[in-house]
């Protein structure tokens, strides 16, 4: 071991090329990988002390700025968001992937419109949501308003992995399927997507993580009041906007690093629970 | 019965396809049909090139916030972009097994923090930071470039990694057994072979800075001026909208959505260039 170190920096001395590309690449993951730790580090050591029960309490005044409202506003949306786009995505996705034929026109076209809709910035769709849902179906200021205009921005993360995890399925799951006189449809529904549901799942994962981190869609859709919606048609803002218009007064600092780092913790989750599935996936792929 | 269900169900699933073409093709004619009047009132070059918005006066000219927009977004590849690719290449070729997925991990979570956390840390750490060190009131295009490279780092590292590692082995052992060490092959050619996805997520990159809205806000400054250095206040295109869409009406209020109409054909050029890349690569 000692041998192998002291012939790498012999090859340095004589190759100082080498050896200063091999630090840049070092010292450029050092730089990433101690921004990000700094960043946490930074907003847990400074939110976690300013965590009072206040927090927590179940209804919104300037005083206590409560964060359990918009955390439950946050729930809402994404269930509501998901209902929309997960039926859709992997509808478009069993259709992509079963029905339409290779090469087929249609499948070229939804392939360039879920790229172009996953490059839109949000802030963008937030426009549009306040045009269309909020002005022009008249739902107002509302969680649907939100929830609709979130579920177009998910909806090709969605179909993009499911699609994935459907084409992973081998054709002779479907030959078999067929053989044993099921129809397509029973096919689809009892043999391909049963199988695919991990990849469907870890994309479900990921559409929660964006919805949590929205901000800028959702100001100008679901709007930023502060208490638990009653109904899906009043408005209400989700813990991310709820966090930006906190910092924005300059007064609540300490509340905005607790709630700082309950966002962070779900993040962390989030991303913790899809490694977790993509690494099952990943550990039957090789068993298979 | 049973043909009528398969039928039935094969409508839903196409319907279902179709929602993605729907909604870009609403997006589209929302968007064009609120913002292109607007800039048609206020005239084309004059909303371009116009360097006054004073929606107070009735002057809507949106070039300051044009320029802003290129400045951060510049600034933040120049901290992104030699960060990013040569972090994607210690991750493809110089990462020791046993940490790599610790490392992997990391970068998905730094994708995975909301904007504005990381636009918090900005006002809460960057901001006092440059004001320490340079001057000013701290809110910046500096200030906002830096925070955009971190933002924009785990995009560019994992399009560069993947495209690294699509490399054939091949290459990397050619340099070997030519004599380059294994700086110098990697170097020198599996990283020309993969310029291409290189570029394709520095491209990506630029999306992702040019739309970026929440973290930006929070240090940029927000003056709707020209920057005349790196420690002036700047506003891009994507705070505009927010700062004033809450409290404008009728022509300001077309005229931030005409804002939009920019932003969207400036997104819609990077997508174009995308997919030109793309099939280049084919």
């Amino acid at each position: 071991m000692f041998k192998n170190f002291k012939k790498q920096w012999l090859a340095y001395r004589r190759d100082p090329k080498s050896f200063f590309l091999f630090f840049s690449v070092c010292l450029a993951a050092l730089i990433t990988i101690l921004a990000l730790f700094f960043i946490i580090a930074y907003i847990l050591v400074k939110g976690i002390p300013n965590f009072t029960p206040d927090l927590f309490d179940r209804t919104y005044t300037t005083e206590n700025v409560s964060l359990l409202p918009a955390l439950i506003n946050t729930l809402f949306i994404m269930l509501l968001s998901l209902l929309f786009a997960v039926p859709v995505g992997i509808g478009a996705a069993v259709y992509l992937t079963e029905y339409a034929r290779r090469g087929n026109r249609l499948v070229q076209v939804v392939g360039i419109t879920a790229e172009t809709l996953s490059g839109i910035p949000s802030i963008i769709y937030g426009l549009f949501g306040s045009l269309f849902f909020v002005k022009y179906l008249g739902l107002g200021l509302s969680l649907l308003s939100g929830a609709l205009t979130l579920s177009i921005m998910i909806l090709p993360l969605i179909m993009r992995t499911t699609e994935e995890a459907l084409r992973s399925v081998p054709d002779s799951f479907r030959e078999g399927s067929f053989g044993l006189g099921a129809g397509k449809l029973r096919t689809v529904f009892s043999i391909v997507l049963p199988c695919a549901v991990p990849g469907i799942l870890s994309g479900i994962i990921l559409g929660i993580g964006r919805i949590f981190g929205e901000s800028a869609a959702l100001i100008f859709t679901a709007g930023t009041v502060a208490e638990i919606a009653d109904s899906i048609f009043s408005s209400a803002r989700t813990l991310s906007v709820h966090m930006y218009s906190i910092s924005g007064e300059g007064l609540y600092i300490n509340q905005t690093y607790a709630t700082a780092v309950v966002l962070l913790v779900v993040v962390i989750l989030i991303n913790g629970l899809s490694g977790f599935i993509a690494k099952k996936i990943g550990g039957k792929n090789t068993d298979g | 019965m049973k043909h009528i269900k398969e039928k039935a169900m094969k409508m839903l699933f196409f319907l279902a396809a179709c929602v993605s073409i729907a909604a870009v093709i609403l997006i589209c004619i929302f968007l064009f049909a609120s913002g292109v009047p607007a800039i048609r009132e206020i005239g084309i070059f004059q909303f371009l090139l116009g360097t006054k918005w004073k929606p107070a006066n009735n002057l809507y000219g949106i070039f300051p916030m044009i320029v802003g927009s290129f400045y951060v977004t510049a600034g933040a590849l120049l901290i992104g972009v030699p960060v990013g690719i040569l972090t994607a290449v210690f991750l493809a070729r110089f990462c020791p097994k046993s940490i790599y997925a610790f490392l992997k991990s990391a970068i998905n979570l730094m994708a995975g923090i909301p904007s504005v956390v990381y636009g918090f840390f900005g006002l809460v750490v960057l901001v006092p930071l440059v004001r320490e060190i340079w001057g000013g009131r701290g809110m910046s295009v500096l200030t906002a470039s830096v925070l955009l490279g971190l933002m924009i780092l785990p995009t560019i590292i994992s399009v560069s990694e993947s495209s690294i590692r699509a490399v054939p082995e091949s290459y990397y052992e050619g340099g070997l057994a030519l004599g380059a060490s294994h700086e110098r092959s990697v170097f020198f050619t599996v990283l020309p072979a993969a310029k291409s996805g290189i570029f394709a997520g520095v491209v990506l990159g630029i999306g992702r800075a040019v739309g970026e809205t929440m973290a930006v806000i929070m240090v940029a400054g927000n003056q709707a001026v020209i920057p005349d250095s790196m420690l002036s206040g700047v506003r891009t295109l994507t705070t505009n909208i927010v700062l004033e869409m809450g409290y404008s009406t009728d022509l300001h209020r077309e005229a931030l959505i005409a804002v939009a109409v920019v932003l969207f054909v400036f997104i819609l050029m990077i997508n174009l260039s995308l997919s030109l890349l793309k099939r280049r690569e084919k």
